[in-house]
């Protein structure tokens, strides 16, 4: 089990490297480590898995069921779909089947449902019907006026993004997977039959290499000498609303889609959140995470159409991720077999739901390009903490409590997560390295106060762990 | 082994801050029976815990914040009432049943009455919807008081404080302590909103420029704040570098156990809607304190809790009728709230509201009105300042006509 984040790199030659663990490249890199035989290294610029688009996203398990017919994006969708809710149940990402309705606001918009519906059929999707305004307003009394139709899609469901990532790339590193962390690749020079990666680091070297950058997979194929693709960011900006809210919306609300993309959604969250947005704006800036006060009023208008109660709500956060947007509809997966390397790039607004697909069909792409990947084994069993709100908080758990009083000392009042669930945090195989991170772990911090009762203590409990110690 | 516990006790009360703990001490000193005292955080006193300035207390004591809840604390436990700290009321299990947990586990605790005293919290920045990057550095003033006061933190290096009410001059004194210079304090409004001497003292001796009418429109810097871009009312912009940002002010009143019960809030306050006997919607249930309105002195909600405690006695001892509610109370703007703000038949009346202003209003004349029928006419003589107190009479209470509208209550 092995975690690094600072100091050399290991000598020895990887068989595979991963460039990037965000939910790509940690699913990726849980795949290989199905394969024991494989020495595996994943490789990541910043101090901890998933900070990248992975952790800002809209958290949506989609069915695949409005993908461009035919296109890997929807073979991947659909397979990593069914694939991950499996995954979810086994080692318990917080899932919900809610349920998505594609809400006509206008005449339009309503002759579109019968053609959207057609799409889904032809992506292999039959489960949508077509609802009228009365069947819609009883489904969600809460909808703003006007609405005249929608199309539901009962299998879009809501996940946690923060565990899906987590649980890939800790089920890597206890099938043993090397995790190197602060430690972004800035150049990879052919040696023979290895790579040899510069890194902040140091040099790490590796037989096959999976290029799962993300908004950098542009730069680290042009390390490769590919020049296939650009990556634009496109940066969506979102609204997150108290659990006061969670009242007011029962299904995924979508909005009927443009060629901009899939539009301003209003969704609960399994934490019992409601989101709204994201915004779709083309920006030249990959770091360009910040919310504007453009995308917010924006945000808030679209809101108040689709459910004016919403707006009476408290904001919890405000937060903005980047899409990885290449100029196509589609991925921009690619093998090199002159190189014994692997792109999984532009895997822009689907890459959460389609991660596991990806990572299996991106193992294919491996062996097609010759890494020898012998044969699958079980993974050890992993369970993750339950974050949902359809999950009993340990604290209100008599069992648990009188086994560890730790689980009782509650110490985020908001989201209730007592200093048992901090401490197991900090101990785990992937241990959080910020405020940042440790509420992601537990949703301490994440709630209505946002730090203010909690924030000084859960830095005291981060600064006395002994991962930071060891940092 | 998943079942709670259960006891019951003769009066609940929520929060062991100034307002709980001056309700439980009465209650339990005027023998109310088994009155018990529950707060989330391991140590009692609510806010005053993490305010280190001398503020506190009866005029001319200047207590600290940990002097006075301690004090608090000890008469609560000297009168006989029972004070279980690190013990979070989750929600409720009946009218007058909650649910809680701590280290020794969930409980479920039946209360003849329960008394709401939770306070307030200070809105973050998010929900002020500020726009921007999201980086380390950003904090309300009860967290600087936290990481400063409690925990010994550093607090950065050039802070600057959003908000000129007393509170946002608590945060300077914060900062001052952990050896933060703060390089300005940031108002929309024209003025500071402290006592002159105050706000003169922090400007020429504390030498913090006090930037007037303008607004922070965007955060800046990852992954530490470097700076925020501001935009003066007459579209001026600028950008003020810094390493740490203080939103002050902006509370809200923390109602979401009353939320949770279905308990009436008021659209002003926020906060539970209550009668000059601090009765809420539900028969049994008293609120006190900040979760009426955030946020007064500590005197102010000890105050409070004390007048509560009488209330809470009748109806120990009292024939038990809730009164239903009668008319409520309205403010029009630049008022923005009003509390009490629900009248019942057999409230005291000798009682005082307390009201909030948007705006400076210079000696206002407060008109107190129901259905076109004017109930009560005053001059404040000083001005009205937004977040602090402007007190009107009770005095009318007696005309109002419970079968009327709103008694609408506005600035002429
Ligand atoms: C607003 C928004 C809403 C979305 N909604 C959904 C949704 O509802 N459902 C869904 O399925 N998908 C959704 N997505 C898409 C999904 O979030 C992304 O497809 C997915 O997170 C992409 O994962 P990734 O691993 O490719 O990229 P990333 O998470 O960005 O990971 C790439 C990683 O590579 C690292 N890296 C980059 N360069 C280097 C280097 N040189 N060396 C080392 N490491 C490097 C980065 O630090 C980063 O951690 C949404 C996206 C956005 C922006
Ligand atoms: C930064 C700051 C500085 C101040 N300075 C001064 C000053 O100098 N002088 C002065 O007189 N006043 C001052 N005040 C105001 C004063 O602190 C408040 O008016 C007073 O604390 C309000 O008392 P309270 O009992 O209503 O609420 P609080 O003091 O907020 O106490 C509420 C208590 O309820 C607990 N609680 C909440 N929910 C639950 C739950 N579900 N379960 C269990 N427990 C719960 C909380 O943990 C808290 O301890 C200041 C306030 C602030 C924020």
């Amino acid at each position: 089990m092995t975690v690094t984040s600072s100091g050399p790199l290991p000598e020895e030659t990887y068989d595979v490297a991963v460039i990037g663990a965000g939910v790509v490249g940690a699913a990726i890199a849980r795949e290989l480590a199905r394969h024991r035989g494989l020495r595996i290294a994943l490789v990541e610029a910043a101090e901890d898995v998933g900070e990248g688009t992975s952790k800002a996203n809209t958290a949506i398990l989609h069915t695949g069921f409005d993908a461009a017919p035919g296109s890997l994006d929807a073979r991947l969708t659909a397979d990593g779909s069914r694939r991950l809710a499996r995954y979810a149940a086994e080692v318990g990402i917080p899932v919900e089947r809610v349920g998505a309705l594609l809400v006509a606001w206008d005449a339009e918009q309503l002759a579109r449902l019968p053609e959207l519906a057609g799409k889904a059929e032809r992506n292999g999707y039959h489960d949508t019907r077509l609802l009228d305004a009365d069947e819609l307003h009883a489904l969600e009394p809460r909808l703003g006026p006007g609405a005249l139709g929608a199309l539901e899609v009962p299998g879009e469901s809501i996940i946690c993004p923060w565990t899906t990532t987590l649980a890939y790339a800790t089920h890597a590193v206890l099938a043993g997977t090397d995790l190197h962390l602060n430690c972004p690749v800035n150049g990879i020079r052919q040696d023979g039959d290895r790579h040899e990666l510069s890194c902040a680091r140091g040099r790490l070297s590796a037989r096959y290499l999976v290029n799962a950058a993300g908004l950098s997979a542009d730069t680290v194929d042009a390390m490769l000498g590919h020049h296939d693709f650009t990556v634009t960011p496109r940066r969506g900006q979102l609204i997150v609303f108290d659990t006061f809210a969670g009242d007011l919306v029962r299904h995924i609300l979508l909005p009927v889609p443009t060629a901009l993309g899939k539009g301003v959604l209003v969704a609960p969250t399994v934490y019992g959140n409601v989101l709204l947005g994201p915004t779709a704006e083309d920006l030249p800036d990959k770091r360009a995470t910040e919310s504007t006060a453009g995308g917010l009023a924006a945000l808030t208008g679209k809101g108040r159409r689709i459910l004016p109660a919403l707006l009476d709500e408290e904001v919890t956060a405000v937060y903005a991720g980047l899409r990885a947007a290449t100029g196509q509809d589609d991925y921009r997966i690619r093998a090199h077999p002159e190189q014994r390397a692997v792109t999984a790039g532009g895997i822009r607004s689907t890459g959460l739901t389609a991660s596991m697909g990806i990572a299996a069909h991106v193992t294919g792409l491996l062996a097609e390009v010759g890494l020898d990947l012998g044969a699958a084994g079980e993974l050890p069993p992993l369970r993750m903490p339950p974050l949902g709100r359809t999950a009993a908080r340990p604290c209100r758990q008599s069992g648990l409590v009188a086994a560890d009083p730790e689980y009782g000392t509650v110490v985020c009042h908001c989201e209730l997560v007592s200093r048992g669930e901090i401490r197991d945090a900090l101990a785990a195989p992937v241990p959080p390295r910020s405020p940042a991170g440790l509420r992601r772990r537990t949703r301490a911090g994440a709630g209505r106060c946002q730090g203010a009762w909690c924030g000084a203590a859960l830095r005291d409990l981060l600064e006395r762990s002994p991962v930071r110690e060891g940092v | 082994m998943n079942e709670p516990s259960a006891r019951s006790v003769d009066v609940l009360v929520v929060g062991a801050g100034p307002a709980g703990l001056a309700a439980a001490t009465r209650l339990a000193a005027r023998g109310a029976g088994r009155v018990l005292v529950l707060d989330r955080e391991q140590q009692p006193g609510g806010v005053p815990r993490h305010c280190e300035q001398r503020g506190f207390g009866p005029p001319g004591r200047w207590w600290t914040g940990p002097e006075y809840a301690a004090r608090a604390a000890e008469a609560a436990v000297g009168a006989g009432a029972e004070l279980s700290c690190g013990t979070t009321a989750l929600g409720w299990a009946g009218p007058t049943t909650l649910d809680t947990t701590g280290p020794q586990g969930p409980e479920r605790i039946t209360a003849r009455t329960v008394v709401l005293a939770t306070g307030a919290r200070e809105r973050p920045r998010s929900a002020r919807l500020v726009p921007g990057t999201r980086p380390a550095g950003v904090l309300t003033t009860g967290e600087l008081q936290q990481t400063v006061h409690l925990y010994g933190q550093q607090a950065g290096r050039r802070a600057v404080v959003v908000g000129a009410e007393p509170v946002a001059y608590v945060a300077l004194d914060a900062l001052r302590r952990a050896g933060t210079e703060t390089v300005a304090m940031v108002t929309g409004l024209p003025r500071s909103q402290a006592h002159a001497a105050r706000a003169q003292w922090a400007r020429l001796v504390g030498r913090v420029p006090l930037l007037t009418g303008a607004e922070v429109v965007e955060v800046l810097g990852r992954p530490r704040l470097t700076g925020l871009r501001l935009r003066r009312h007459d579209g001026r912009g600028a950008v003020l570098a810094c390493d740490t940002v203080v939103f002050t002010g902006d509370f809200t009143p923390d109602q979401v156990l009353a939320r949770q019960g279905g308990i009436a809030l008021d659209a002003g306050t926020r906060g539970p809607a209550v009668d000059a006997a601090f009765r809420t919607s539900h028969p049994g249930v008293f609120a006190v304190g900040s979760v009426l309105h955030a946020a007064e002195s500590a005197r102010v909600a000890a105050h409070e809790g004390a007048l509560a405690a009488r209330s809470v006695l009748c109806h120990l001892t009292g024939p038990g009728r809730w009164p239903t509610a009668g008319a409520t109370v309205r403010v029009e703007p630049p008022l923005r709230w009003i509390a009490p703000n629900r009248l019942t038949a057999g409230a005291p009346t000798a009682c005082t509201f307390l009201l909030r202003t948007d705006r400076f209003l210079a000696r206002p004349l407060l008109r107190v009105s129901q259905d076109g029928r004017t109930l009560h006419c005053e001059r404040l003589h000083r001005t009205a300042v937004p977040g602090r107190p402007v007190p009107l009479s009770g005095t009318w209470t007696a005309q109002v006509d419970q079968e009327g509208g709103a008694v609408r209550v506005e600035v002429d």
